[in-house]
């Protein structure tokens, strides 16, 4: 027994989890906090959480400054730079939503001190899911994640969009998850082990279970869960109606954070559970990997709505993405998380003077409240020509960047149609950005946007995006270093 | 290793044949005067006064989700107890941890007015 303690002791190891610990302690004090404020007073606590997003910074810095990777918890957690790297973008996506968050929820009648607590808990959560490296802590990590976004996208009690946008992803969240667990549960079956390095050690030592329909199965089931929170088609039914329906800054957050965190927790199951299975997950990813661009792409073009159209845009961004995988060599897959990075910079950058231009309500989101935009406020209009260049992946931005390591990396690896499909569905995308700057441009102003304000948190997170996706985009070597030492 | 389950097998045996003998026993030996008293879903108590597919206060599924918490607190207590010499201070520390963070969900609770009825 004293040895079983001793044991537990020395396996616990706090400084893997620092970062998150620190989220975890700073969402639980926002959470006291915000209880013993006064009502519909929260500005005070957005700018804790962004002191405890700062720290958690610090201690990511502290642990990719440290060449070492700590492991923890008998080796259910690994801070490794893959992770580390990951950290970075989570800490990105949570700070910048915090920062527009404040204005957006006291304009539309929502001050909600939780709000902010559980945008830190389910970064923790995305943080756990890229570290993980046992799929019970991925999938721990999964579920902190989800729950906290399932109430954040039902967040505005009163709308029924929002509430239909809670309960879908709800409902869908938890079928999805349930995929998850019969794969992990099969897995498991097969190597009797749910650490995934292990996993992947059994499979190279038993070639035969390569075959066993259990192995395929498993897969199969746990890439179908993945796939349904990163938005893949088919299975990307919930996104646009989760989307329009979510607060803005939810809406920016999901699309950025949480689907870094469950990409990454793909990349690290396949790249080290599954790497003897490569045909079978690159076949399976490569078609899905087209029509999730062609798809997006395409249904984005019909939309009216831009918070919509950018639901789907995201969907497509995260077919992009995938090709990096199909690839899995090394410029595809730092390329991913490179994509992501310049990705959580240029969405939320995008949603950020989305929410600026909008009304109580959620209102004017569509391209006619756009008309004359860019002339009436130049700096809203610079900015979001900016963002939707990097969207395009036009140089010299961070989508052009991103795109084209993730492109660069199928070329390599051999997939030179599924580059080419990437680079025309590229160009089809540029039909729907495009039109948004026609309207800004082009079309006589309707409204005088008299009503638009400008809070310093949502300026200093346009500035800090906009400088985000410039740098990217300009500087890439110093960044894609970073990402080619962070992948294995 | 399964014999260990025998003894649960049989009492599950004993408890099913129990409840059918139970109620096939009194079918056949009992007598039957119905009445429109004893047809009620509850013969004793309340008398009925509506549906039972009817919408209930969120306040019951509020008070039902905070005792799950709290339940789950409670059962996780009892095996530390039993262990509590032997887990020593790791073991204290360990459901400090927990307490405190269940704590912080309590304090939150009630501050935000869960608890309260009316």
């Amino acid at each position: 027994m004293e040895n079983l303690v001793q044991a537990a002791l020395a396996n616990v190891n706090f400084s893997a989890i620092m970062p998150s610990l620190v989220l975890v302690c700073f969402g639980m004090a926002l959470l006291l906090i915000g209880v013993f404020s006064r009502r519909g007073r929260t500005t005070h606590i957005a700018w804790i959480s962004i002191i405890g997003l700062v720290i958690t910074g610090i201690y990511t810095y502290i642990d990719w400054v440290n060449p070492e990777t700590q492991f923890g918890f008998a080796g259910h957690v690994a801070q490794d730079n893959f992770a580390v790297f990951f950290n970075i973008i989570f800490i990105a996506a949570a700070g910048l939503t915090i920062l527009i968050s404040d204005d957006y929820l006291k304009r539309e009648g929502y001050p909600i001190s939780e709000y902010y607590a559980l945008i830190l808990f389910s970064t923790a959560g995305a943080m756990w899911m890229a570290s993980g490296t046992d799929l019970m802590t991925i999938f721990l990590g999964l579920e902190v994640l989800s729950i906290s976004l399932y109430v954040l996208a039902g967040m505005f009690r009163n709308d029924v969009r929002s509430n239909e946008a809670g309960l879908k992803y709800f409902l869908l969240g938890a079928f999805s998850t349930g995929f998850l667990l019969y794969g992990v549960a099969l897995l498991y079956g097969v190597a009797g082990t749910t650490n995934v390095a292990d996993i992947g050690m059994y499979l190279s030592a038993h070639k035969a279970a390569l075959g066993n329909p259990m192995t395929i199965a498993g897969m199969v089931l746990l890439s179908t869960g993945f796939m349904f929170k990163i938005a893949i088609v088919p299975f990307h039914m919930w996104t646009p109606d989760v989307y329009q329906g979510a607060p803005t800054p939810i809406t920016a957050f999901m699309s950025a954070g949480p689907k870094a965190a469950a990409i990454a927790a793909f990349l690290r199951i396949l790249m080290f559970g599954l790497p003897e299975l490569h045909a079978e997950w690159g076949a399976m990813l490569w078609l899905l990997a087209v029509l999730t661009m062609t798809v997006g792409n395409f249904i984005a073009i019909s939309q009216t709505n831009i918070k919509r159209m950018l639901a789907y845009s995201s969907i497509a961004h995260a077919g992009y993405a995938l090709v990096g995988l199909v690839a899995a060599n090394e410029v595809g897959l730092s390329g991913i998380l490179y994509y992501m990075l310049a990705y959580t910079f240029m969405n939320i950058g995008a949603f950020a003077v989305l929410i600026l231009a909008g009304k109580q309500g959620e209102e004017n989101l569509t391209l006619d409240g756009f008309a004359g935009f860019g002339y009436k406020r130049p700096f809203l209009g610079v900015a979001l020509c900016v963002f939707l260049f990097s969207l395009m992946g036009l140089p010299p931005t961070a989508g052009f960047a991103g795109k084209f390591y993730v492109f660069a990396g199928a070329v390599k690896a051999g997939y030179i149609w599924l580059a080419i499909i990437g680079v025309l569905n590229s160009a089809v995308s540029l039909y729907y950005y495009l039109r948004v700057m026609v309207y800004m441009y082009f079309r006589e102003p309707t409204e005088d946007y008299s009503w638009i304000s400008m809070p310093v948190g949502a300026v200093i997170s346009i500035v800090i995006a906009l400088f985000g996706v410039l740098y990217l985009g300009l500087l890439p070597d110093c960044v894609m270093e970073m990402a080619k030492m962070s992948i294995f | 290793m399964l014999d260990n389950y025998l003894p649960i097998l049989v009492l599950v045996a004993i408890a099913f044949a129990f409840a059918a003998g139970s109620v096939v026993f009194s079918r056949l030996v009992g007598q039957k005067k119905p009445s429109v008293v004893k047809l009620a879903p509850y013969e004793c108590g309340m008398p009925l006064f509506g549906t039972a597919r009817d919408r209930f206060s969120i306040k019951f599924y509020i008070i039902a989700m905070l005792f799950i918490v709290f339940d789950i607190e409670v059962v996780f207590l009892y095996p530390w107890s039993v262990m509590f010499k032997r887990l020593g201070m790791f073991g204290f520390a360990e459901m400090g941890v927990f307490i405190v963070i269940l704590f912080v969900g309590y304090v939150y609770v009630w501050k935000k007015g869960a608890l309260e009825w009316e």
